[in-house]
């Protein structure tokens, strides 16, 4: 029988929000970095990864641009930069 | 093993030996003797089940809800206004594939509010996707309990099962039944094993958004589902058979002296334990009648209700209930069993009878019988108080 | 790659949303370990669209106001199982689901002493319908239903007490929490989960699309709101006050000029004195003035 409609994590991809973006996008200096992991914890997309202090990155095909990384960093270690803006890694 | 007892407590009986996990009920008449019971049986330890004193029946259904989800067997009971409180709910646990067992105790729908027994409750809630059997005697009520774990979990169903017992009737009635033995039980109704569940060792979402490209895929399967129901409830009506020595039949209908009637009275529940005596009496007296008793109200068995009517002349439909606006429910679907077909009753008269608790009598059987005689009618109400139709409002 | 398998990203909240953040310092701090009942809500739309879910937790949604009553029947399943000392059971919504059409399966939850969590997720209207005025829309709030007009400066009625009404139903712990300040709703849940009973967190989530402010500034708004009084955030275990988040009071209008939701308050100095006379309540209240 077909349904009930129900998920299994693994078999749940998520959609590609980081299409979302049109203005601004966060690019992580990797200058003053003190890993004191705030970025990652107050991303409400949970799309900030890293570890130790200059490592952390953002997985731009979730990252909805919202700007929250670059305004909690003490350090001000995150920047947002246009989305057009070339070199990120996607 | 048999035993004299009210029809609640017989409930009671015979789902404890069910084994649920958890029940939940709220009170209301007249289900509060079963769930008294149930919660008497949880303080002497003698069912080991969870029981939850909620604050609403949409909590019970809730809760039950809940319940199936993790895994484990429940059980709620409610009638009248309860279920319908819990509607939504109660459309929810059958959109979700849970196997719920409710016990509808028919009773009247307010207003004007009444306590006494009909069947528009449960037949209200026919869209819902719930398997609906009708019970006439307080045996059928104790095994129909027992059939309906065995289909909800069965994993080609995995739809909720609403058992209805006329309220009063038979729940408050002392009968005689066979209580099933816990080893027979336990041989018919293994243990529940979930096809899905919530359970941490293995993450599930369930009751997610389905939007228009998935929504009528899951209600088409639903349908389909019932579809196939009618078969399953053949194979497990002779596999109750097997261990209990009680035939069914296919559970969906029972001929009573129907095969060479000229006149067939449709009904459902208690009432036809009064029409099968007014048969026998005809009978003797040389009248060819005969009752068909539907026992399986969803999925509604057209193609079983067809073969057996379809060379009666004249049948009468009793509802206890009505469609206000329209034909009464019962009589609608067996009107609809013969559309376009190529043999159909000359006349299906539709009566309404036995609202509100008003007792069905023998004369009014006879009666329904005699009006068959006249041209076909349509939701006729029997047993009216004509004086008290002749007053106005304000005199 | 996401860094959180318990809430994935990939769902459809909108860019900012404090209650997706909320949602995953809930369910991260909670654990694995962990069952969830979600009532109908921003929150359950945007993590569940078939065939996707954000949840790495089993979960379930069934109705908008009972995930307090289907919590109940997961954890009456758990303890008949004989699995509820090891897994937790979390019963959450927004506001609307909480205070209104939900006050009544909470209550039941509440009286019957399940252990159940149960976080509200209070971002002060009906957002996910449209940013209509619930219970918890504080006072002259700019929503559709209760829309400032010539003949109205918003929302009539004051929050419902909800953390009170709960702390009367005498359960073992009660908080508030505020997204922008999301270590603190972190320790919070861990306490709330390491005690047996009904325990309520409510949770102060911005939402900037329907409060009318800038994404990045989700956080700052949070916090204004704590900083002003609105939103004192505080502890009761055992029915009594056994923490609050002392402030240097704001005022007031600090926090509602960051929003467009207020916005029709700005040149009305006698209603922006009301809502600091709520604030001072608070403050005296809980006593949250920092001493020097």
């Amino acid at each position: 029988m077909f349904g009930p409609l129900t998920v299994k994590p693994p078999k749940s991809k998520g959609d590609k929000t980081g299409s979302w973006r049109v203005q601004l996008r966060p690019h992580y200096l990797h200058k003053d970095c003190i890993a004191c992991k705030m970025c990652l914890f107050i991303c409400p997309e949970g799309c900030v990864r890293g570890k130790e202090k200059n490592t952390f990155s953002v997985d731009y095909n979730f990252c909805k641009g919202c700007g929250l990384c670059a305004e909690i960093c003490p350090k001000k270690d995150i920047a947002m930069v246009a989305e057009e803006s070339k070199g990120e890694d996607k | 093993m048999k035993e004299f007892l009210e029809g609640s407590h017989a409930i009671a009986e015979i789902i404890k030996a069910c084994r649920p996990g958890v029940v939940s009920a709220y009170p209301i008449t007249p289900q509060t003797h079963i769930v008294e019971d149930l919660a008497q049986m949880v303080a002497d330890g003698q069912l080991k089940a969870q029981f939850v004193n909620v604050e609403s029946e949409h909590s019970a259904a809730s809760v039950v809800l809940g319940g199936s989800a993790a895994g484990v067997r429940v059980y709620t009971a409610t009638s009248s206004q309860g279920l319908f409180y819990m509607q939504e709910v109660v459309f929810n646990i059958a959109g979700m594939r849970l196997p719920v067992v409710m016990t509808c105790a028919n009773r009247a729908i307010s207003a004007p509010i009444n306590i006494w027994n009909d069947q528009q409750d449960s037949i209200s809630l026919r869209d819902a996707g719930w398997i609906q059997i009708y019970a006439e005697n307080n045996q059928e009520a104790v095994d129909f309990h027992l059939l309906a774990y065995r289909l909800a979990e069965d994993k080609r169903i995995m739809l909720p099962v609403m058992v209805c017992m006329d309220g009063f009737i038979l729940t408050h009635g002392m009968e005689t039944v066979d209580m099933p033995e816990q080893e027979k039980v336990n041989k018919f109704l293994p243990e529940y094993k979930a096809l899905y569940k919530l359970d941490p060792a293995e993450p599930i979402s369930m009751g997610l958004l389905a939007d228009p490209d998935y929504y009528m895929e899951a209600r088409f399967a639903i349908q389909e589902t019932m579809k196939e129901t009618i078969g399953y409830l053949s194979e497990v009506s002779q596999e109750f058979k097997g261990v209990f020595g009680r035939d069914y039949g296919d559970l969906l209908v029972e001929e009573y002296q129907v095969k060479d009637a000229e006149k067939v009275i449709v009904a459902m529940g208690s009432v036809c334990g009064t029409i099968k005596e007014v048969v026998d009496a005809q009978r003797a007296k040389g009248k060819k009648v005969g009752l068909l008793r539907i026992i399986t109200y969803r999925p509604f068995p057209y193609a079983r209700i067809y073969a057996a009517l379809k060379d009666v002349p004249k049948v009468a439909v009793l509802d206890k209930a009505v469609s206000l606006g329209a034909c009464a429910p019962i009589a609608a679907e067996i009107k609809a069993t013969f559309q376009g077909k190529k043999k159909a009753p000359q006349v299906i008269s539709s009566f309404v009878a036995g609202l509100g608790g008003r007792d069905i009598t023998v004369e009014t059987i006879t009666e329904v019988l005699r009006r068959l005689n006249t041209k076909e009618v349509n939701s006729d109400f029997i047993d009216l108080k004509l004086e008290l139709l002749k007053e106005e409002y304000g005199d | 790659m996401e860094t959180s398998p318990l809430f994935k990203a990939g769902h459809t909240a909108c860019a900012g949303c404090g209650q997706a953040l909320a949602a995953k310092v809930v369910i991260e701090a909670a654990g694995p370990n962990t069952i969830i009942a979600n009532n109908t809500g921003c929150l359950e739309v945007f993590t569940t669209k078939y065939p996707e879910t954000a949840w790495g937790v089993p979960w379930i949604h069934s109705l908008f106001e009972n995930s307090a009553a289907v919590a109940s029947g997961i954890e009456a399943a758990l303890k008949y199982l004989g699995k509820k000392e090891t897994t937790n059971v979390i019963a959450q919504g927004g506001d609307g689901s909480t205070a209104d059409i939900g006050l009544q399966a909470l209550s039941g939850m509440l009286e019957r002493g399940h252990d159940i969590l149960y976080v509200c997720y209070d971002n002060e209207a009906y957002m996910n319908t449209g940013v209509q005025r619930s219970g918890l829309t504080p006072f002259d709030t700019n929503t559709t239903t209760s829309p400032m007009g010539a003949q109205s400066s918003g929302n009539i009625r004051p929050k419902k007490p909800m953390p009170e009404i709960c702390l009367a139903h005498g359960i073992p712990y009660v908080a508030t929490a505020s997204a922008g300040i999301p270590q603190d709703l972190q320790r919070k849940v861990k306490k709330a989960i390491s005690i047996k009973g009904p325990k309520y967190i409510q949770v102060h989530v911005p939402c900037p699309l329907g409060w009318r402010h800038e994404t990045n500034q989700m956080l700052n708004v949070a916090k204004l709101a704590v900083e002003t009084g609105l939103y004192p955030l505080f502890e009761y275990e055992n029915g009594a006050l056994s923490g609050r988040r002392q402030i240097t009071p704001k005022p007031v209008e600090e926090y509602l000029k960051s929003q467009g939701r207020f916005k029709h308050l700005l040149n009305n100095p006698e209603e922006i004195k009301k809502i600091q006379e709520i604030a001072d309540y608070n403050i005296k209240k809980y006593n949250l003035k920092l001493e020097a």
